[in-house]
């Protein structure tokens, strides 16, 4: 199944990733080519078989106790950060 | 030659007093300086670092302290968090990012002594099958310098091979290690998902990444793999199970030993490769081992379920690269919208983008059922399988790779023909089993590897399979021309 443009769009748009008007086509190709290949998996017959979501589905989640374990370590980790004032990351305005 | 030595003859050397970890670190810095720029193999070399950790080692040794890797350098993939040095995951997007903390790997290697020399290039974000994805450029095969080493630790495996470390880290999410430790001439060994912390690992699909170790030798994987293993708190999907003495379980005799053929990997498998492993074969049998064939039908869904799955994780886990808290932020973003839209079209690759945006498809309102769901079905089959081929066999064994090493931008047009190099790998993944490739000959003068898969928590028999062929071949012991000085 190939994907149209307007496919390609609105997946960038879901994915927050700007495609420019110069890889658009290069991306429609190669993400139907992807899909195409991927469609092999419709010819499978899974029955009443179960989603398997990850390879230890047949252990429980651990839980911890709800205990503080973490310390403030906010300076270290906001060092890394484009833009930072008063321990706040900041952005453009978002709400007008 | 100091970088001839096995980790083991390393130690020896070190106790004995005829060197020093501080010596031993310079000679290796030295190869870095001098062979790396043609390899392209490291992205960030830290070399006062590492002086400063040899002397430590050196100082913890004068106190008394033992230990089998106190002292040896390493080299670790550059997906590994490494506080207050960069960490890049060989993208745009994180190469002005400092670790503000350590993976567990990293942590546990440190704490057993070793010193590290530098962080290895990648495909970036780990996609990828020949390290050409990387934002830092391709990394060059030492055995041939106008091939690929493989991916996505690439750079891992020509450091390796290349012998500007001991042994290097590496991660496997769908054959990242297997494959290039295979085109590269090394051992590679992928462990159980949940053996080894993920930790600090940066994610790129958590439910099939896995950290692992590359090295000259199944001894030396076995040495570190130790280190390595064990349960950690601040991994969820860590396993609380004792890691085994893999060094002592290395010798043990293959007599009676169960390997399966797996019918759909020597079916078409091209005639030079198939008989490297029917080689390998007549060596495990003259060691006691016995070969029966079995087969995984649903074997050949794997690549596809695999590009179904690793996407739709991948979408999830770098959703938290927004050019808000760290990495790349674009200039003068005019909204919100337009920050998250060109910090990630800018700080991602190609190949990065198509993943995202494969995996948005596929989990998106509409195709979540025929895609994602569908996927995770065939991945119980697969499991399923393998969980009926071990109750047959105690290992498995085929090829790691369809081909040598190809030459650098042969594949990069077309995803699926990359994709395809995977075909032997990524079952493994899907069933979170683990699995060793090792050096098994040549084609056209380049290294070609065997696979060896295990059950779940079967490192030690897969080490020890791994080993007792080593004892008898010397395929590992071969290293590229021009790196012997």
């Amino acid at each position: 199944m190939n994907l149209t443009r307007q496919d390609v769009e609105k997946i960038a748009h879901l994915a927050r990733l700007n495609i420019t008007e110069q890889e658009m086509p290069v991306y429609v190709t190669s993400l139907s080519s992807i899909v195409n290949f991927v469609d092999e998996l419709s010819r499978a017959e899974t029955g009443a078989v179960l989603p398997m979501a990850h390879p230890l589905d047949a252990q429980h989640q651990r839980l911890r106790a709800d205990a503080v374990t973490e310390s403030d370590n906010r300076e270290k980790y906001q060092a890394n950060a484009p833009a930072v004032q008063a321990g706040l990351y900041i952005v453009p305005r978002v709400i007008e | 030659m100091l970088h001839n030595l096995s980790i083991g003859e390393l130690g020896r050397a070190l106790r004995a007093g005829k060197t020093s970890s501080v010596e031993i670190t310079r000679h290796f810095l030295g190869r870095i300086e001098r062979l790396n720029p043609a390899l392209n193999a490291l992205i960030t070399v830290t070399a006062e670092r590492a002086l400063a950790a040899a002397a430590a080692a050196d100082a913890r040794r004068a106190a008394g302290e033992q230990g089998p890797l106190l002292g040896i350098p390493l080299i670790h993939k550059d997906i590994f968090c490494t506080d207050g040095v960069r960490t890049s995951c060989g993208s745009r997007m994180l190469d002005n990012f400092i670790a503000p903390y350590d993976a567990t790997v990293v942590t546990r290697l440190k704490d057993a002594g070793t010193v590290m020399l530098a962080k290895a290039n990648m495909d970036e974000f780990a996609m990828g099958s020949s390290n050409e994805t990387s934002f830092y450029g391709p990394v060059k095969n030492p055995w041939d310098t106008a091939k690929v080493p493989g991916g996505s630790s690439g750079g891992s495996a020509a450091a390796a091979a290349a012998r500007l470390a001991p042994f290097t880290t590496g991660t496997d999410t769908g054959g990242s290690i297997r494959q290039p430790a295979a085109l590269t001439g090394v051992t590679g060994v992928k462990p159980t998902y949940g053996r080894v912390s993920r930790y600090g690992m940066i994610a790129f699909a958590s439910s099939l990444d896995q950290a692992g170790v590359l090295a000259r030798s199944a001894e030396d994987a076995a040495i570190v793999l130790a280190a390595m293993a064990g349960f950690d708190p601040k991994d969820s999907t860590s396993i609380d199970t004792p890691v085994p003495d893999y060094s002592a379980a290395l010798e043990g005799p293959l007599a009676g030993l169960k390997i399966g053929l797996l019918r759909e990997f020597f079916d078409g498998l091209e005639a030079r490769n198939a008989a490297l492993i029917h080689d390998a074969l007549k060596v495990y049998k003259s060691l006691g081992a016995q070969t029966v064939e079995v087969s995984l039908p649903h074997l050949p869904l794997s690549v596809p379920t695999y590009y179904v799955v690793a996407p739709a994780e991948c979408s999830s886990n770098l959703s938290r690269f927004d050019g808000v808290r760290f990495g790349h932020r674009c200039e003068h973003p005019k909204d919100l919208l337009d920050l998250y839209k060109r910090s990630r079209g800018e700080g991602f690759g190609a190949e990065v983008k198509r993943r995202i945006m494969t995996g948005t498809y596929v989990l998106s309102a509409g195709y979540f059922d025929a895609y994602y769901l569908k996927a995770q079905k065939v991945r119980r089959l697969i499991t399923d399988d393998f969980r009926a081929a071990f109750a047959q066999v105690d290992l498995l064994i085929g090829p790691t790779t369809p081909t040598p090493a190809f030459a650098i931008g042969a594949k990069v047009d077309d995803p699926i023909t990359m994709y395809l190099n995977d075909i032997y790998t990524i079952g493994a993944n899907l069933a979170g089993l683990p699995g060793v490739s090792l050096p098994c000959g040549f084609i056209d003068g380049l290294p070609m590897g065997l696979q060896l898969i295990g059950p779940h928590f079967s490192e030690s028999r897969l080490l020890n399979a791994a080993h007792r062929y080593q004892t008898a071949t010397e395929w590992h012991m071969q290293g590229p021309r021009g790196y012997e000085q």
